[in-house]
Order: C-alpha cells, then structure tokens, then sequence
C-alpha cells in the first residue's frame, strides 16, 4: 500500500523533473515541476476525435494499458514493507500483466489502419521482446542470490556481503534504468520530442488517441517510470524504517529523473537498425549479474 | 462396469460406420454429430469415475499372436480421455457447420464422417490399451484415418501432396516405434508395456537409453518436436478447419501422451533423458515460432505455433526428467504438471484459433494474411473470439495460457538453488527461451490479429455472409468459456493434476505434498488477482465512460498526417510489420525475396515478394529425398513398360529367394571346410 501511494505521488512530478533537468541543461528556466501533470489533467478534461476505421479495441486499449501498470505496480513492495499482491513468483505475473497492457496498445494502433501507427507498433513489438530475456534473467538472479522468489522476499533479504554485491546492485540499477527508457521508449531508443513520425516508436502508436485516452496513456508513462524507480529503490533501501527510506525513495526517484534528463540531453538517438543491438546489450549486462551472482555463491566451476 | 462403457463406446463406432452407407448426406451429418457426442459422454464419465475411484486395470485373453491384452485406464489416460474428448466434441458441433459448404461431395463426406468417428475411436482406445501389438495395429488406423481426413479436398493437389507427405511421415513414425516394441518383444517375450518397465531396469543404462531414443523419434513425429515437424505446416493449412483443429488440438498431442506414458514406464538414466529432451524442446520452441512469425498464411502461421506450443511441453517434460533424476520433487510437480496443464490449454485455445480461422477462410476464400483486414467488424465474434485465443497462446494473464507457463517459470526458478553448475546454466538457457518464445508469440500474434481483423479490407475478396450462425459459434464460445475458467479458477484443475503427477513419483512424499499445495495456494491467488486484473479494466473503462460522458466526441478519417483520401493500401502490412524482425532473424532463416525495384522517370508496376522456408525442412527433408532420387534414377533402365522383363524381375526374385538358403549352405560348408584345412 505504502509503495503504491508512494508511486503515485513520484508520478506526478516525475516527467516535471525530466522537463526540467532538460531545460537547465540546455540553458533554459524550463517549466514548472507539475507542468506535465497539469497538461494531462487539462486532456482529462477534453473531447476527443475518433476515426471510423476503429473498433471497440481501441476504445478499451489505454484503459487496459492503465490497468495493466496499476495492477504491476500493486506488486512492488516498498524495502520490508510487502506490495498489496504478493506471492511466490509475483515477478513473472509483473512483468506478463505489463505485456498484456502492451499487446493491447499495439493492437489498438494496427485498428486505426495508418501505416505511422503501424510501424509504431511493429517496433514497439520487437523491443519489448527483446528487452524482456534481461529483466527475468535480472529477477532471475536475484532469486538465486537470496533464494526467493517473490518480489518482497527479494529485496527484504537482500544484504550486501562483498564488494562483488555492491557492484551487482549498480549494475541492476543500470540495466533498470535502461528497461525503463526502452519501455517507455525515450532516449537513446527513441526520442518522444522529434516531429517526424517515421522516426518515432512510442509516440507514433499513439497518434490518433486524443482526449482523455491520450491523457490516460501519457499519465500511464509517468507511472511506469516511477514503478521502475520504485524497483530501483527497492534494490537500496531494503531494511530501512520509514522515516529514512521514504525519503531515500524520493531521492533516488528525482536522481532517476535528473538521470534520463541528462541521457536525454548528451545522447543522440541511434540509428532505428542499432537499436536491437543496443537492446541486447542489456541482456549480456544481465548475463554478467548472473554470472557474478553464481561467483558471490561459489557455483561458478 | 469400466470395461462394459468401453466396448459400447467401441460398439457405438462400429454400429455408426454400418450404418453411414444407409444414409442421406444430412442424416450422415446427424448420425456423426450423435455418434461422437454419445461417445464423448460416455468416455467422459468414465474418465471422471477413474479419477475418483482409481486406476481400472482389466484383461483380454487375445489371441496366440498378440498374447493377453491389457487395458489399463490410469489418471494420465484419463486426463488425455478428457483433452482429446473436449476438442473433438468441439470439433464435430463446429465440423458439421463448416461442412455444410461441401454437400454437393456426397461421397467424400461420407468417407470423412467415417473417418472423423474412427479417428476419435481410435484416438481413445491408444490411451487404455497397454499391449504393444494391438497399440501399434490401433495407431496405424489412427495414422490412416486422419490421413482420410487430410486429403478431404483431393482435387487440390497441395492437399494430395501433404497428405502423402503426412502418410509417409506417420509411418517413419510407426517405423520407429514397431523396432522399439519388437526389440523388447525379442528380449522379454512379452507384449505388455510392463515388459518395458522390466527389461530397462535389468539391462544397462546405455541399452534403455537407446530403447528411449527409438521410442522418442517415433512419438516426436507425431508431436512435432523439431527436426521431426516438417509434416505439420503442410498438413495443417490443407484440411478444413475443424481437422486442423483437431489434428494441432489433440493428434499431435497423442505423440505427448507417448512420451509420457514411455516416461512411466523406462527405466534408465532420467538426468540425461531430461537434459536431451529440454535441449530438443527449447529448439523446437524458438525454431516454431521464429517461423511462424514470417508465415504469410494464417494456417501455416498457426501451424507453425503449434510447434512452438509442442516445446513448450517439452520444457515442462524436460524438467519433469531433471526432477526425477535428482530426486527433486519440486522439478517433477512443477514440469510435468506444466507441461499436462499446457497439453489441456493449447488444445482449448489452437482449436479455437483454427475454428477462428476457419469461419475467415468460408467468408473471404483467402488465408493470405495480407489480403485480409478488417474482419473484426463484419464477424465480431469470430474477430473477439480470434483474439481471446491469440491472448491465451501468448500466455497473457489471465487466461489459461499465463497458468501453464507460470508453472514452467516457477519450475525453472525453483531449479535455480541447485549447486550444480551445468544444471543451472540449462536453466538459464531455458528461462531464457521460454521468454524469447512469449516475446516472440506477442509479436505473432499482434500480426496475426491486427492484420486480420482490424483495419480495413485490404484487398478485393468473395465477401460470403452467413458464417456467424450461433450453431457454429456456440462451439467457439464454448471453448472460450473453458480457456477463462481454466484462467481464472486454476485449482478446479489441481486434484486431477497431482494425482496424474503422483504416477511419476509413488512415494511423493510429505513435504513434496506440501509444495505442491504451497503452488496451489498460489495458483488460487493468481486466479484471484487475474479476475481482479479483469475487474479493474473495467472498472478503469466504466469510469472513463463516466468522466467523458459529457465530451464531444467526433467521427474522423484515421490521421494521415496532412494527407486526406486514405485508401486500404496505405495501411502498414503484415509484411512491413515484421520487417525489423525478419532483419534480426535472417541470419537463421532462410527468406527468400523476390524485388522488382522502380527505375527511370516513368516506372513500371513495382513488386516485392518474400517466402519463408524451412532450413531444416530443406536440408533434412528435400535435398536427402533428391540425393536418394539422383540415386533411383540411374536404376531407371529397370523400369522399361515391358511386362515381359517385369515377369522375368519376378522369375529372378523368386529364383533367388528360393536358392539363397541353399548357396548360403554350400557356402558355409564351403568355409568349414577351408577351416579344417
């Protein structure tokens, strides 16, 4: 319960401090923190367009694709403090329930019967394919190394021993940070800001959503990107009373935040082709937190 | 009581194929409709009793050739009595309606009526039979009865050459399975399967492995498992589509149902068996659907994912060894369980898939994905039915699909704590697969449907009303019904599938027992959260109604980005949809493209064509065939149209065949005498 609130609240900012990271570094004041926010409410309150050659697929598509994080995010714990759905395996419901939301989306772009959408959501099909190996394999070593398998169980017996471990909770942050730009599709996958559509990923499956839907699907990204920052606190805070690890949690949110802002001020996009290679970097990063988990256990022969 | 119910059952299949001759085209359809319905009843009662009551075990005296026949109906027969009984009684309700398209064929729907009912017949008595002899003669008429079924439109020579293509495989397969038989007939003297049991476990491990690999090669045929699947993309796109619900359904299934009864009964080293048949399984898996995905057919896209869904089984069975073979019971409960609940599940949601596909090839004539689009709003219920399904194969919760691949990760995670150093790493590999094939399903599956049915039509094509009559889809949402029950209430499931598990282990221990209700408890809690998931959607969708109830909400042409006058063609394609993909795995496959690219000022009509073809296809299949043909050729001089030499042939044969034992005599004396010299 603690950590869904705590969600909700990082995503009401979470896009603000992107924005402004952004601005700062390119010289700029930039908006105010809640100024993504106020955007959304203000498609809340709007009408909306609709093309003939829908179905009721695309009316239900952002409402599921919502559904589905909401539902992952009741499965992230906060340190010791277990998620409202918690149970052995929970991580293999998170990350199916997310791609259920996804397959959703991707149909609901190929109902509008646009070529933009379409390749949107070809891409957004083969990404999300091929970043899913490197989170199992990242849960996948973590229940190896604390012998659990619950999402909860995880992080509140994770401890660091060595020095190996520490660099094992980076290297996790790294490729986290990494799963969420890639689902999210921002930079370097991706650059939500660009005008040409047949550069776009994310942004392109989304072009005849207006309304409240749209301001449903862009609320829907903030809340992932804090879902995954709530993942990446889980890693640090672990055994932490409240009064140190909710502020811990807020700080490594905005310190998540002001990192996509500089990824996305210093990086240019790559070459659409790259990108699956860029992806499977990901997979070989959590190849080697494998690995260096099974040397931390002495089952490395 | 037990064995009275099955010699109706059997009697009620005699009684209809004497009786089929006597009647009219309509009365044939009604006769089978009853027959199979009747019998399904009957079986199913049975099954229910057995898993209640326990095992029946009950003898015939035989014959001198084939020696006493058991019949043993334990849990595993009954689980698969009850898999193969729901798709066909689906099956034959949704046939007769499709069916109907083909009145005028009064013949050959006579032959396919017969053969519908002898098939299922026979499909029954191989899970209760437990005599070799009789096993093998009751497969060859399975084999042959489905290849009836298969070439139902013989004047399409596709359909004649996968027929011919699938009657030869059958009997590699048969082949296969008769020398693994016979060879423990020869050691024991015994056609009963316990003879496996007994001559394993007094012969080295080496010898009942290789007993294991010719039984493997003979029910991997059947199954699908890569290399051996070659038969299935032909077979399934040319035979109606109940059939091909059936056969992806339930027929290759019986190849399963093989291995794990095989599985029952050998005894040798499981370690080996386990990591032999997770490794073919992972292959199999990815191979059938990096394929699928560049098929242009739906059919033969499906197809290709029932390949796929067969090494998903296999990973479950894999495990299930590697569980017996280090004695860790959590393995056995989980693979085998897995891979039993995903024998049930991909039956429930393939057959609805094809049923789908079906009702789209009798409304447009095409099965080219590219042409179709759509669909989704002239057959609504074929469109959300198509898509239930296309959400469960992917393994989405809450649909059955998540329940039986959660099994397997739980299974694999579980594994993880092992020490040993190889095991894991297979582990690895395994959960790495199995994620790579629900990746892989999701982008398949988002083509297979949002080409077909959403969008708009993207060709001219026959445009045949009439198919949504409820007849034909009240099978459909039958089988709907059961894929969210099996989503939503898996431990309905769970008492049938320990006690079908509790076979492989006799001594399942306490604590094993524990775990099992442990995974119980949590698919209770997962069935809980997936109706809570289904809730909340529309809970989600019932508020935004509320909040935009009041909005303006106006009709527009799709956004083109400035440019007006849309027309089908510019929709994305299948093609186009995948070509990031294709990229990526063009290494593997093998595609071959065709291009014609537009040049000068005024340029022609332009074309691209791209075919996927099967690697292993071509080089296990095609270029041996033309190797050995090369090889037959140059004795063609043989085969001269004259009769005369044709009788002389037969003079040599029978010459020869009456002196060899004599030339072989003079030979040996021939030798012992040089011997004594």
């Amino acid at each position: 319960m603690v950590s869904l609130l705590l969600i909700i609240v990082t995503s009401l900012f979470f896009s603000g401090f992107i924005l402004r990271t952004k601005s700062i570094l390119s010289g700029r004041k930039g908006p105010g923190l809640f100024q993504p926010m106020l955007d959304i409410f203000r498609l809340w309150k709007k009408g909306s367009v609709v093309s003939g050659t829908t179905s009721f697929i695309f009316q239900i598509a952002p409402s599921a694709y919502f559904a589905s994080v909401i539902m992952a995010i009741l499965m992230i714990p906060h340190g010791n403090n277990p998620g409202l759905i918690s149970f052995d395996g929970d991580f293999i419901m998170f990350a199916y329930v997310l791609a259920f939301g996804k397959f959703l989306m991707i149909i609901s772009a190929l109902d509008t019967g646009s070529s933009f959408e379409g390749m949107g959501a070809s891409r957004e099909a083969l990404f999300s394919m091929l970043v899913e190996p490197a989170f199992f394999i990242l849960l996948g070593s973590f229940a190896l190394f604390t012998g659990q398998n619950s999402f909860h169980q995880i992080f509140s017996t994770l401890h660091y021993g060595s020095q190996i471990s520490y660099l094992l909770g980076g290297l996790a942050s790294f490729v986290l940070v990494m799963i969420a730009m890639i689902e999210n599709s921002r930079m370097p996958l991706d650059d939500p800001k660009t005008h040409l559509e047949l550069t776009m990923v994310h942004e392109v499956m989304i072009l005849d959503n207006s309304g409240f839907d749209l301001g449903l699907i862009m609320y829907t990204t903030n809340l992932k990107f804090a879902m995954y920052g709530a993942i990446i606190s889980n890693f640090f805070i672990g055994m932490f009373p409240y009064e140190i690890s909710i502020p811990m949690f807020f700080i490594i949110q905005i310190g998540f935040a002001i990192a996509v802002g500089i990824i996305e001020s210093f990086m240019a996009r790559f070459r659409m082709g790259h990108n699956p290679q860029f992806v499977f970097i990901l997979t070989s990063v959590s190849l080697l937190i494998f690995f260096g988990v099974l040397l931390v256990l002495g089952k490395f022969v | 009581m037990e064995k009275i119910s099955i010699e109706i059952f059997n009697l009620f299949a005699i009684l209809a194929l004497g009786l089929i001759p006597f009647l009219k085209t309509r009365g044939r359809g009604y006769l089978t409709l009853g027959t199979i319905s009747l019998q399904v009843i009957l079986i199913s009662f049975i099954a229910f009793r057995i898993f209640e009551n326990g095992p029946v075990e009950y003898y015939y005296s035989g014959s001198f050739i084939t020696g006493i026949i058991p019949v043993r109906i334990d849990y595993l027969s009954a689980w698969f009595i009850l898999v193969i009984s729901f798709t066909f009684l689906t099956g034959v309700w949704y046939g007769a309606q499709y069916m109907k398209k083909y009145t005028d064929q009064s013949d050959n729907l006579a032959l396919h009526a017969g053969a519908f009912i002898v098939l299922y017949t026979s499909l029954i008595d191989i899970c209760l039979i437990q005599n070799s002899l009789v096993f093998l003669t009751i497969w060859e008429i399975m084999a042959l009865s489905s290849f009836i079924l298969v070439i139902f439109e013989h004047y399409k020579s596709a359909t004649l050459k996968a027929g011919i293509n699938f009657l030869i495989q059958s009997h590699v397969c048969i082949l296969f399975l008769t020398v693994a038989f016979m060879w423990v007939k020869v050691k024991t003297g015994s056609f009963d399967f316990n003879a496996i049991t007994l001559f394993t476990s007094t012969q080295p491990i080496i010898v009942g492995l290789a007993l294991f690999i010719f039984f493997f090669f003979g029910f991997a045929i059947k199954a699908g498992f890569v290399p051996f699947h070659t038969w299935l993309p032909l077979a399934h796109p040319a035979v109606p589509a109940h059939i091909s619900g059936i056969m992806s359904g339930v027929i290759i299934k019986i190849g399963i149902y093989g291995l794990l009864r095989i599985l029952m009964l050998i005894k040798t080293d499981m370690v080996t068996i386990g990591y032999f048949i997770l490794f073919i399984s992972l292959i199999t898996g990815l191979y059938g659907v990096m394929l699928a995905i560049v098929q242009h057919n739906l059919k033969k896209l499906l197809a290709y994912h029932s390949i796929e869904n067969i090494g998903i089984i296999g990973i479950g069975i894999g495990l299930g060894c590697l569980g017996l073979g280090y004695n860790n019971h959590i393995l056995v409960i989980a693979g085998f369980g897995g891979a039993l609940l995903h024998v049930l599940n991909h039956s429930l949601f393939k057959s609805l898939l094809f049923y789908s596909s079906g009702n789209v090839y009798q409304a447009r004539h095409t099965m080219s994905i590219e042409l179709l689009g759509g669909l989704i709003k002239k057959m609504p219920n074929t469109g959300y039915l198509f898509l239930l399904g296309s959400l469960a194969i992917c393994g989405l919760p809450p649909f059955n699909g998540f329940i039986s691949e959660f099994f397997l990760y739980n299974g694999l995670f579980h594994g993880l704590v092992s020490s040993n150093f190889m095991f894991i790493l297979f582990l690895l590999f395994a959960i790495l697969g199995l994620v790579m094939i629900g990746g892989l399903a999701l982008i398949c599956f988002t083509k297979a449907f949002g080409i077909v049915f959403l969008g708009t039509q993207r060709s001219e094509l026959h445009e045949d009303g009439g198919i949504e009559q409820p007849q034909r889809i009240w099978p459909m949402y039958g089988i709907g019904v059961f894929i969210m029950i099996v989503g939503l209430f898996p431990f309905l499931l769970a008492p049938f599938l320990l006690k079908v598990i509790i076979l492989y282990v006799p001594g399942l221990n306490t604590q094993a027992k524990l775990q099992f209700s442990e995974m119980l408890g949590q698919l209770t809690k997962i069935g809980w959260y997936s109706l809570g998931f289904l809730v909340l959607i529309m809970v989600i969708y019932f508020l935004k109604g509320l909040i935009t109830r009041k909005r303006v909400v106006s009709l527009s042409d799709t956004w083109g980005c400035a440019l007006s006058g849309a027309t089908p063609k510019m929709q994305y394609t299948a093609s186009s949809f995948i070509r990031s993909y294709r990229k990526l795995a063009e290494p593997i496959l093998s595609i071959k493209k065709v291009k014609q690219e537009a040049v000068g000022l005024y340029p022609h009509d332009i074309m691209q064509e791209t075919h996927a073809h099967d690697k292993i296809e071509t080089w296990l299949v095609d270029k041996p065939l033309l190797v050995i043909r090369k090889l037959m050729n140059s004795f063609v001089f043989l085969q001269n149209g004259n009769i005369q030499a044709y009788i002389l042939y037969g003079f040599v044969f029978v010459g020869l065949a009456l002196l060899l034992p004599s030339i072989i005599e003079k030979l040996m004396v021939l030798i012992n005498f040089l011997n004594q010299l």
